[in-house]
């Protein structure tokens, strides 16, 4: 941003009627020089009075836990007092060891690539079928949304009801006369983690497709009439030009879909529970830590399981964003500018 | 995340439709068939707080033979539901008000103010993306402790706060950056001074800024789950989430009043979100542009 050489000519040349026009002088003979490139005091002092409060509370309650995390995870520590009992890279060598976390890993490796796979596609169809004249297309959207705005726990509850051995799903196989395909969605560990990407599905493919037809207004009108001048098919149409214009969104959505695959913690906490999820084999790094970090006690332990959460999470945002995302400062955005 | 961008200050240029097919019957069995999955599971919860427990076990999916509202007006008439209604309000008012306030003072800073340092800034709130609750909870939660605020709403909205400001600013700084230079030059040339013309020009030029991010953050407070677990162990203290979650374990055997707390617990976010439908979907759609 370039915007305060020019801006500070001006405020030079244009001050001195301003002074005599307004009244309160003092401040404004200062304006001048204040504006003019280097960092006066006095902007100093609006810079640290409008900024200061956000960065404090932002260092504090956000970076500082970070750094904490990494701290704390060199202790056996059951988190009252100062850490005292140094354990060194232990905590991470029983975590690596741990066949339980292999598990809660592996399981949140397969959320984020089924997420990814189940959704993604899903969503992309449903806004090409969206992006139409239709009427009530604006309710639509509305009703899809709901979802994603009301909360985990309501989902979660509101699920395991229905997901449970005697509950709606089964009932409606039955009646359906499918009474075969009953199973017990939520404790058989074949079946559980196809039961949570159902609920994720649920949840958050709403968003998704908000998001792609968010992306399919941004796409310029005269493209398509380009195209239906040239004859092409829809599907044409759909594959050369609208899915190649959408990847950035594409590619944005798969991001936070990731991230969020790897932190997922709310759904498995409340619909299976601390003890529960392990053996339904539903589990993930984050019921992991909480588990075995807070509720058995072991601080240290827990924030062990944190820095490799996050460092896990970091690699894979660090790689994506290098090998994908920035494709888009170049490729695609560029390519819609034409 | 580079691609993120403010949402143009003129909401008619969002409002450009490409030209579209015509919907055929498939579309619209499509989108009935859609509509219908999204909202099924949250009528399921609203019509089974309005049947008997035997009901419910004999025939779980099922409708209602005569509509019970007992389930409803026991939870309304419980002084628990309602403080732990006014525990969500008070956190989410108050999320709000901070995120807006810290949000707009600082992106302001970032937008318009040439200093050294400044990217550095930006790159370290841009940074905070990066940095979910739950990978800071347990610290957070220890950190917390030791100001003395578990058990305090206070515990919840000051981290709250925190980490929604990275997104916030994210959304904001390119939105004031927007705002025309000319105006401050004008600004500046009526004797106004840098903070005149954030108080008189800025904060009135970037409602529609804030009032996305103010919806965001309200609604993100209202369904936090991960951070109120860990800092509210009194009942008297919890927010709806926890309430919900408290109240599901307690009567587990009463299926039919957890789903009538359950549907009450969801009225408000479904009521602001209606409310808001526009300016959420609007946001979502300038915030994410190719």
């Amino acid at each position: 941003m370039s915007d305060n050489s020019g801006e500070g000519k001006l405020a030079v040349t244009s001050s001195p009627e301003g002074l005599s026009a307004a009244g309160d002088g003092a401040r404004k003979a200062s304006s001048p020089a204040r504006r003019a490139g280097r960092t006066g005091w006095g902007q100093r002092l609006e810079i640290a009075l409008l900024a200061g409060p956000a960065m404090v509370m932002f260092i504090t309650f956000v970076m500082l836990p970070v750094l904490l995390a990494a701290y704390y995870g060199f202790f056996k520590w059951k988190g009252f007092g100062p850490p005292t009992n140094f354990v060194g890279l232990q905590n991470y060598l029983t975590i690596f060891k741990d066949s339980t976390f292999h598990d809660a890993l592996m399981h949140n490796a397969v959320i984020v690539v089924l997420s990814l796979l189940l959704q993604g596609p899903a969503a992309v169809l449903l806004a090409l079928l969206l992006n139409q004249k239709m009427r009530g297309r604006s309710v639509v959207r509305v009703l899809i949304f709901v979802p994603y705005v009301v909360s985990e726990v309501i989902v979660g509850t509101g699920w395991s009801l229905m997901l449970q051995t005697n509950g709606a799903i089964n009932d409606l196989l039955i009646k359906a006369g499918l009474p075969s395909w009953t199973v017990d969605w939520l404790s058989d560990p074949k079946i559980a983690i196809w039961s949570l990407m159902l609920i994720i599905t649920w949840k958050y493919i709403g968003f998704a497709v908000i998001l792609f037809l968010a992306g399919l207004q941004g796409i310029p009108q005269e493209l398509f009439e380009a195209a239906a001048i040239d004859g092409a098919s829809y599907w044409q149409t759909q594959r050369r030009i609208t899915l190649p214009l959408l990847g950035p969104t594409i590619r944005i959505w798969a991001f936070l879909s990731m991230i969020g695959s790897l932190q997922l913690f709310d759904l498995v906490y409340i619909i299976w529970g601390q003890y529960v999820a392990a053996t339904a084999g539903t589990s993930t790094m984050a019921t992991y830590m909480v588990v075995n970090g807070r509720n058995a006690a072991n601080y240290g332990f827990g924030n062990a399981v944190a820095v490799v959460l996050f460092v896990i999470s970091l690699i894979l945002a660090l790689t994506y964003q290098r090998f994908v995302l920035n494709r888009d400062t170049e490729g695609a955005l560029t390519e819609g500018k034409k | 995340m580079a691609t993120i961008t403010a949402p143009p200050l003129s909401p008619s240029t969002t409002r450009k439709r490409p030209s579209l097919g015509r919907a055929s019957w498939v579309t619209y069995v499509v989108a009935f068939a859609l509509v219908g999955v999204c909202i099924g599971p949250v009528i399921y919860i609203i019509i089974g707080g309005f049947r008997t427990n035997s009901e419910i076990t004999k025939d779980p999916s099922g409708f209602p033979s005569t509509w019970q509202v007992v389930n409803y007006s026991e939870v309304l008439q419980s002084s628990i539901f309602w403080r732990q209604v006014s525990n969500s309000v008070i956190c989410g008012v108050f999320t709000t008000i901070g995120v807006v306030v810290l949000g707009v003072a600082a992106s302001f800073v970032l937008a318009r103010y040439n200093f050294w340092g400044r990217n550095a800034m930006y790159a370290l709130f841009a940074a905070g993306l990066m940095f979910p609750m739950t990978v800071a909870i347990t610290p957070l939660y220890i950190l917390i402790r030791g100001l003395g605020l578990t058990d305090n709403l206070a515990g919840i909205i000051l981290p709250q706060i925190a980490f929604a400001l990275p997104t916030t600013i994210i959304i904001l700084v390119p939105f004031l950056r927007a705002i025309p230079k000319e105006l401050e030059e004008a600004a500046a040339i009526d004797g106004a001074s840098r903070l005149g013309f954030f108080f008189r020009m800025v904060i009135p030029l970037s409602v529609p800024g804030v009032v996305t991010v103010g919806i965001l953050a309200f609604i993100a407070s209202w369904n936090s789950y991960m951070l109120p677990l860990f800092i509210l162990n009194n009942e008297g203290s919890y927010t709806l989430p926890l309430g919900v979650q408290a109240f599901a374990a307690q009567y587990s055997v009463d299926t039919a009043r957890v789903l009538a707390f359950t549907s009450l617990s969801m009225i408000p976010a479904l009521v602001f979100f209606s409310l808001f439908e526009r300016r959420i979907i609007g946001g979502l759609s300038g915030a994410v542009k190719g």
